[in-house]
Order: C-alpha cells, then structure tokens, then sequence
C-alpha cells in the first residue's frame, strides 16, 4: 500500500486525522443542511407535485448515498482482501450499517412520496425494487459478519460477499429495469444538463452535499470507534495473558 | 479427469442418496405448489394468472434446500482439508461439487417444474419451455447458492444464513426465466428472456467458484 497517502493506511496517523477531520465533515454537514433545508422549505410549490416535492431534498441524496456506500463497502472490502489491510477492513465493517440506514432511508422516504403522487405506498417498480434488493444485500454482509466469531474470517468472508455484490448490482439493477420501470428518470443526469429549475436544485445539491459530508463524518467516527475496539480487545486479551 | 470424473460421482452419489436427495426437493416444492392454490383460492383464472410465476419463484426456493449441506459436510468431517490438498485446483473441485449438486437436485425439479405449472393451470405449449428455463435457471440457482453456502461455512446459524445471502442474488435470473414465460404466455418475444438467462447461468457458472474457492480457503484458514 505504498501508493497510498499515509493518513488513510497508516493506523497512528489516520486516528490523528480522522480526530479532527470527523468533527469538521459533522460541522460542514450541518451548515449546509441547514442552508439548504431553509431553501428547501421557502422554495414554491412544482406545479405538479406542490408541496410533497421537499420530500426530494430528503428522499435523492439519501438513495445517491445508498449506492454510494457500497461502492465504499466495495472498495474497501477490495484493499482488505487484498492487502490484508486491517484499517480497510475496519472501513468496509463501518460502511455497511450506514449503507444500510441511508438505503433505508431513501425507500421510507420514497414510499411516504408515493402516497399523495401514485396513490400507493409501494409499486413494484424497476427503481424502487433494486433500492430494496440493495438494502437486503446490506442485510445480507451485516448478518454474515455478525454470525461469524472469528473476526478476521469474517473480514474475509464478508469482503467476498460485498466483491460478489459490486460484480451483481449492475445486472441486478439492470435486470430490474428491463422488468418494470415506473419510477421517473434521473433529472440530475439528464441529457443536456439538469432537467430541474434553480430554486429546486440550488437547495438539492446543497443537501447532497450535506449527505456526503454527513456520511464522511459518521463513517470516520464508526472507523475510529473500530479501531478502538480491536484495541481495547488485543489489550484484554494480553492483560488476560498476563 | 479421471479425478474429476470420480469428484463427479462422489458429489453426485453423496446428493443423491443422502437425506432422501431429489425426493427432498421435488417433495418441497410439491408441498409449496400445493399451498399456493389452498391460500390463493381454486378459481381456474386466477390460478392460471399466476401459475408460470408460482411455480417459478417456488422452484428458486426449493433449489436452496439442499444448499446448506453443499460444503458443510465436507467441512465437518474434514474431507474440504483433503479436497484442498489434492492436485486439482479448489475452482475446480467447487465447480465439480456445484455440477453435482444441479444433477442431483436441480434436474429432477426441471423434470417437476412443467408438472407443477400445468396443475397450476399454465398452457400446455410452455410444458417445454419451462423445462428449458427450470434447467438454466437451476445452474444459475446452484452456482450462486453455492456461494452463499461457502460464504456461510463456520458461521451459526448457516442455513438461514445461506438463504439471506442468497436470495437478493437470485433476482435476475428469477426476473429473466419469468419474463420469458410471461412473454410466451402473451404471445410477446421470448427468447431474450431466455438468452438473458443462459447468460446469467454462464456468468454464475464461470465466476461462481472463484467465489466459492476464495471462501473455502478462508473457511479452511
């Protein structure tokens, strides 16, 4: 891991960094969801959708967070099998209940849009059901870490279970399109720029930005946490030792 | 070859005589395909609607059973240890042990899968393709599985544990075989549903044991 900055893969310096890089992503995350809630709220009405459209600057950025994660979970997972990275394995441990939450959060989200715009809690639509098989992927390396004693077979184990998931998300997401697809297209990535007027996505991008510096902050936070747990267990198992 | 051959025969015998093998799992999904009308209700139209579909999913399920025992005898009695040691390569031997599996349990429920849909009240003419996709669909079913079923060695609780990992794997190729029934049912194109499927069977059975062997030997380690 020689290419990588020493911050992230040396241990001592990456609790050094993450000690004051943690509360400043929390910092940032909270200025600019206070900002971009604010512009979020006194934004008028879509002439479609009238006021449910707020429910996007909550609903977008916690499913682009979703997808997000697991590519972190995938990347990481990736250098701890690897290089046998014990910090990569403690980052990829972190990302999956975050993963998990924000998943979570984009299809409770969703479906509490649906109701006054479909008319439903729930279709099964192409979107929305890759959201879900995401989410029970999420489930799927939680529960196989967790029922795994030893630790460093449960790293690896877990970590050819997400690399497993990376190679199978674009077919499953793929798959599931081809199925059904009710869900309205991306207007962020439309062709010819953002199919969306300012006052919508000004405070759109704010609040994905906030997400991301509101994922940064918690992932180094629960990295952090990992690490001082694997400490405190190696020292009681030498106090144990004697 | 003659070392796989014998592999072939082992894996095959040992899923075929042991715990009922093929009886187990064309019995389960009787079971289940005789619960869907008992729940669903006996009006022939709205059994037919759903016939293809139920016996699809119900045979994705009945392909898990079997799983949980794929690696973890192996692994109990310490005949992993030896399959590891020998000359041919772990990929090999997975792929050899996923191959029995399909003949021993994902053939017969092929056999069922058309039985159990024309009960149902699917038309006679899918009869062959539903063969055709039960036979796919089940190498797809058996390589995936067979991951999960690595991945959980030496965790407790492994069988459920295999289902959970399992399941969100097995949306395409369930997508894929049931679009291709649905599409022949309404007189649509069918046959890229059925390619598609093919496809996702070559990619499970090509990629699978890299998957599998990476977890044995982790299991193992």
């Amino acid at each position: 891991m020689t290419w990588a900055p020493a911050f992230l893969s040396n241990p001592e310096r990456f609790m050094a960094f993450s000690r004051w890089a943690a509360p400043m992503f929390g910092v940032i995350a909270a200025g600019l969801a206070v900002a971009g809630l604010y512009l979020g709220f006194t934004a008028p009405e879509d002439y479609q959708q009238g006021h449910t459209v707020r429910i996007m600057f909550i609903h977008v950025p916690a499913a682009q967070l979703g997808m997000f994660a697991y590519a972190c979970l995938g990347v990481a997972s990736f250098l701890s099998l690897i290089f046998r990275h014990a910090l990569a394995d403690a980052a990829a441990q972190a990302a999956a209940p975050l993963g998990a939450a924000f998943t979570f959060l984009a299809l409770v989200t969703g479906s509490l849009w649906g109701r006054p715009m479909w008319g439903t809690w729930w279709v099964w639509d192409g979107r929305l059901t890759s959201v879900l098989v995401l989410f029970l992927l999420y489930i799927a390396y939680i529960a196989l870490r967790a029922s795994m004693d030893d630790e460093a077979k449960a790293a690896r184990a877990g970590a050819i279970l997400a690399l497993v998931g990376v190679i199978n998300l674009p077919i499953i997401h793929y798959s599931v399109e081809w199925w059904n697809s009710l869900h309205q297209g991306s207007s962020l990535f439309a062709k010819g720029g953002p199919a969306m007027s300012t006052v919508f996505l000004v405070p759109l991008l704010l609040m994905s930005l906030a997400y991301m510096s509101a994922f940064g902050s918690l992932w180094l936070v629960r990295i952090r946490g990992e690490v001082w747990r694997r400490r405190a267990e190696a020292a009681a198992l030498r106090a144990a030792a004697g | 070859m003659s070392r796989l051959l014998a592999l072939l025969g082992r894996e095959t015998a040992l899923a075929w005589g042991r715990g009922g093998g093929p009886l187990v799992a064309v019995g389960f999904y009787a079971g289940v395909a005789t619960l869907l009308p008992l729940a669903i209700g006996p009006e022939p139209q709205r059994l037919a609607a759903i016939a293809t579909g139920a016996a699809w999913v119900a045979l994705a399920l009945a392909s898990l059973l079997s799983l949980e025992r794929l690696f973890e005898r192996d692994y109990e009695d310490g005949a992993l240890d030896l399959l590891t040691l020998s000359p041919t390569p772990l990929e090999l031997t997975c792929f050899v042990k996923c191959l029995g599996q399909w003949l021993a349990t994902g053939a017969p429920l092929a056999a069922a899968a058309p039985v159990a849909a024309l009960g149902l009240g699917a038309p006679l003419e899918l009869a062959p393709l539903i063969f055709g996709c039960a036979l796919l669909g089940g190498l797809a079913f058996a390589f995936m599985g067979g991951i999960g079923a690595a991945l959980s060695l030496g965790a407790r609780r492994g069988g459920l544990l295999t289902a959970v990992i399992v399941l969100p794997l097995f949306a395409p190729p369930v997508i894929f075989g049931g679009g291709a029934m649905d599409s022949f049912v309404s007189g649509l194109p069918w046959r890229g549903g059925l390619a598609l499927l093919g496809a996702y069977a070559a990619a499970a059975v090509a990629l699978g044991p890299l998957a599998m062997a990476a977890a044995c030997r982790n299991a193992l380690s």
